[in-house]
């Protein structure tokens, strides 16, 4: 179970904070998304839960573990999905995920195995000794998932893991997904598709101006009133038509 | 451990893939070094073998000005060329002609002599002895001056050395004629030798000597080879603070920071490859010094005897070299600001540690600073195993020096990693 308790961030020179006293609950085996417009500070977020941004206050656990004291355990048990390729480009796939499996203790046999099985359940077995630079940004997206959950996390947390790719390998990467969470993984989740955060998340959690403006089950926040009939519906009713472009 | 044989195994695949770097890597130390030696030893050899032309212009034509053709003549470094004219000599030179041209002025042998004799008269007078030239009035000598016009591009230690040499000349034109003098005034036979002019006090190199006690003479080959290829390994700061952005930049270094891996695992990956990198660079520079530089008129490297302490003093330079390129790579937010700045650092480096010019010449505060250059300590080290036939004892305090260098530069950049991503 993930708790955040009043967490808070202030960029260094920032006017506002991009995350303010954001309290949370996520349960085991749930997959949560966070939506919310540009600049919300859902990454801020995710980049907190995953040690990548220090909070400017509050705290939160992890199955129990607090961020400050149990930083190390709390990596091992999280995996991470970032919106960028975090890969090598002039190594292979199998090279990419040796490498960063090996970054969590995994070795041997049994990696290059659970690498094979992996590549095939997502469609990439015949590509796995092509270096990265030559794959779509499809295949890219598919290893990129790939690297973050061999070591079997408890939570995987994804920035945005289906943008810029095709029907097919957003097909694929949410049925993996789907499976990941059957097998006990806790899921969260950012996304600016809404309609596949519907049909994908168990619940969501909708941030504007780094707070939670409303949490709950998607079909839950579609019921709330007559003329909302998805839940990009809800998501424009509460944070308005207005661009939200910052630099 | 398994995570830093990961890492390292990472890094060589990195490289190996990068066909263009390893290229670079490689090649252009050796290009470097056999351009470098070529350059010297050739200004070697002008100096030594060929002759420059310069001018003369004797307004004398007396005995002094061919003593000082002969002395110019037996020195066997120049041509001489006479002109009748300072004008057209000066003109020739300053024209880039001529690199020098020696003015001889008139009278030059008739006035030193007069003035000899005038002291050696008045000395003689002082003392009681009745000079035969006592009763005439001794008429008033100026003083000469021998006029030395340079090529404006020609370098000052090229000027310094002809300046010193012709200064040594005329003094002992002057000295000869000062003993000729007396000797006339004290003998009535001229074949008496009352003074003897042989040189009382001389010099010798003594020379280095070999465990066999063979006496050791350092060649060009011998004093290049240990600088430049300290040069080269220190460029390795250059390619490693690039892959270091890089990852920073593909975002592999943000999934890293997300792993439960240390940064000092994955820059002991990198320090690792880096470091068989430039030993591979070390002993192919060697191996050109010691089989190429013969094959193309080259003196050979002579690495008898010292081959494993030159791959210590590597070992600990490339490690003083790595430790730099970590804390740019660390520090810099793009390869537009590691690059350059690198690569700058390098040379300016290279120039306070005496690769370039000698510490010695070097202005106090420079020599000063050079102490504190990773790159002097290298030099040091290489120049006691090559030049001075030191032993693992003497070359200690900069071993001990590089490898605090790398120490302090890997700390600081893991202390900068944390502070700056500190959650």
């Amino acid at each position: 179970m993930i708790v955040i308790d009043k967490i808070s961030k202030k960029y260094l020179g920032a006017e506002n904070y991009s995350v303010s006293n954001l309290s949370l609950s996520i349960n085991d085996q749930e997959i949560f998304g966070l939506l919310g417009p540009n600049g919300a500070g859902k990454t801020t977020l995710i980049s907190m839960l995953c040690a990548l941004v220090k909070p400017t206050s509050g705290s939160f656990t992890i199955n129990d573990l607090n961020y400050k004291q149990h930083k190390t355990e709390i990596k091992k048990l999280i995996g991470i999905v970032p919106q960028e390729y975090a890969l090598y480009p002039t190594l292979t796939a199998f090279e990419n995920l040796k490498y960063f499996g090996s970054m969590y203790g995994l070795k041997g046999k049994a990696l290059n195995e659970k690498i094979l099985s992996h590549l095939e359940i997502l469609g990439l077995e015949k590509f796995a000794n092509k270096k990265i630079s030559t794959f779509s940004g499809g295949m890219k997206r598919r290893v990129n998932l790939l690297a973050s959950i061999l070591h079997n996390p408890k939570v995987l947390i994804l920035d945005e893991p289906t943008v810029g790719v095709d029907v097919q390998s957003k097909n694929v990467i949410i049925s993996f997904l789907k499976e990941l969470n059957a097998n006990g993984t806790t899921i969260i989740y950012t996304s600016h598709h809404l309609n596949e955060a519907e049909q994908f998340c168990t619940k969501v959690a909708i941030i504007d101006h780094g707070q939670i403006i409303v949490e709950g089950k998607p079909k839950d926040l579609i019921n709330k009133a007559e003329d909302l009939h998805n839940l990009e519906d809800v998501f424009i009713s509460l944070t308005g038509k207005e661009l939200r472009d910052y630099a | 451990m398994h995570k830093l044989f990961a890492s390292t195994y990472k890094e060589f695949l990195l490289l190996k893939r990068d066909f263009g770097s390893v290229v670079i890597l490689f090649v252009m130390p050796l290009v470097l070094i056999i351009t470098i030696t070529l350059i010297q030893d050739s200004t070697f050899k002008t100096i030594e073998n060929t002759q420059i032309p310069i001018l003369v212009v004797d307004n004398d034509k007396g005995e002094v000005a061919k003593t000082m053709l002969e002395g110019l003549k037996s020195s066997e470094a120049f041509e001489i060329v006479t002109k009748d004219t300072e004008t057209e000599a000066k003109e020739l030179v300053f024209g880039g002609d001529y690199q020098l041209a020696v003015i001889i002025p008139e009278h030059l042998t008739v006035d030193l002599h007069q003035k000899v004799n005038n002291n050696v008269d008045n000395l003689l007078q002082n003392f009681g002895i009745d000079s035969e030239e006592k009763a005439l009035e001794q008429p008033e000598v100026t003083s000469k001056e021998v006029r030395l016009y340079f090529d404006p591009a020609t370098q000052v230690s090229f000027k310094n050395s002809v300046k010193n040499g012709i200064d040594k000349m005329i003094s002992k034109i002057e000295m000869k004629t000062i003993y000729t003098s007396f000797q006339k005034q004290l003998s009535d036979n001229p074949d008496d030798v009352v003074f003897k002019t042989d040189n009382f006090v001389t010099f010798k190199e003594i020379l280095p000597k070999k465990d066999n006690q063979e006496e050791y003479m350092p060649n060009s080959a011998q004093h290049n080879v240990p600088a430049w290829s300290l040069f080269a390994i220190f460029f390795i700061i250059v390619p490693l603070s690039i892959n270091i952005v890089k990852e920073k930049s593909q975002g592999t270094f943000v999934r890293l920071r997300t792993n439960p891996v240390s940064y000092a695992t994955v820059l002991g990956g990198k320090t690792v490859v880096y470091l068989a990198v430039c030993l591979i660079q070390f002993a192919l520079m060697l191996a050109v010094g010691v089989f190429v530089f013969p094959k193309i008129g080259l003196p050979t490297l002579d690495v008898s005897g010292r081959l494993p302490l030159l791959f210590v003093v590597s070992i600990f330079a490339g490690l003083a070299a790595i430790g730099l390129g970590v804390l740019i790579g660390t520090i810099a937010k793009t390869q537009e600001q590691s690059a350059p700045f690198g690569a700058t650092f390098v040379v300016i480096l290279a120039a306070i540690g005496g690769v370039w010019v000698p510490v010695f010449i070097m202005p106090k505060f420079m020599q000063v600073l050079s102490n504190i250059s990773p790159m002097n300590w290298g030099l040091n080290a290489y120049y006691d195993v090559f030049l001075r036939n030191g032993s693992l004892s003497d070359i200690l305090p900069e071993l001990l020096l590089l490898l605090l260098f790398f120490a302090a530069t890997t700390i600081l950049s893991i202390f900068y990693n944390e502070k700056k991503h500190a959650v």
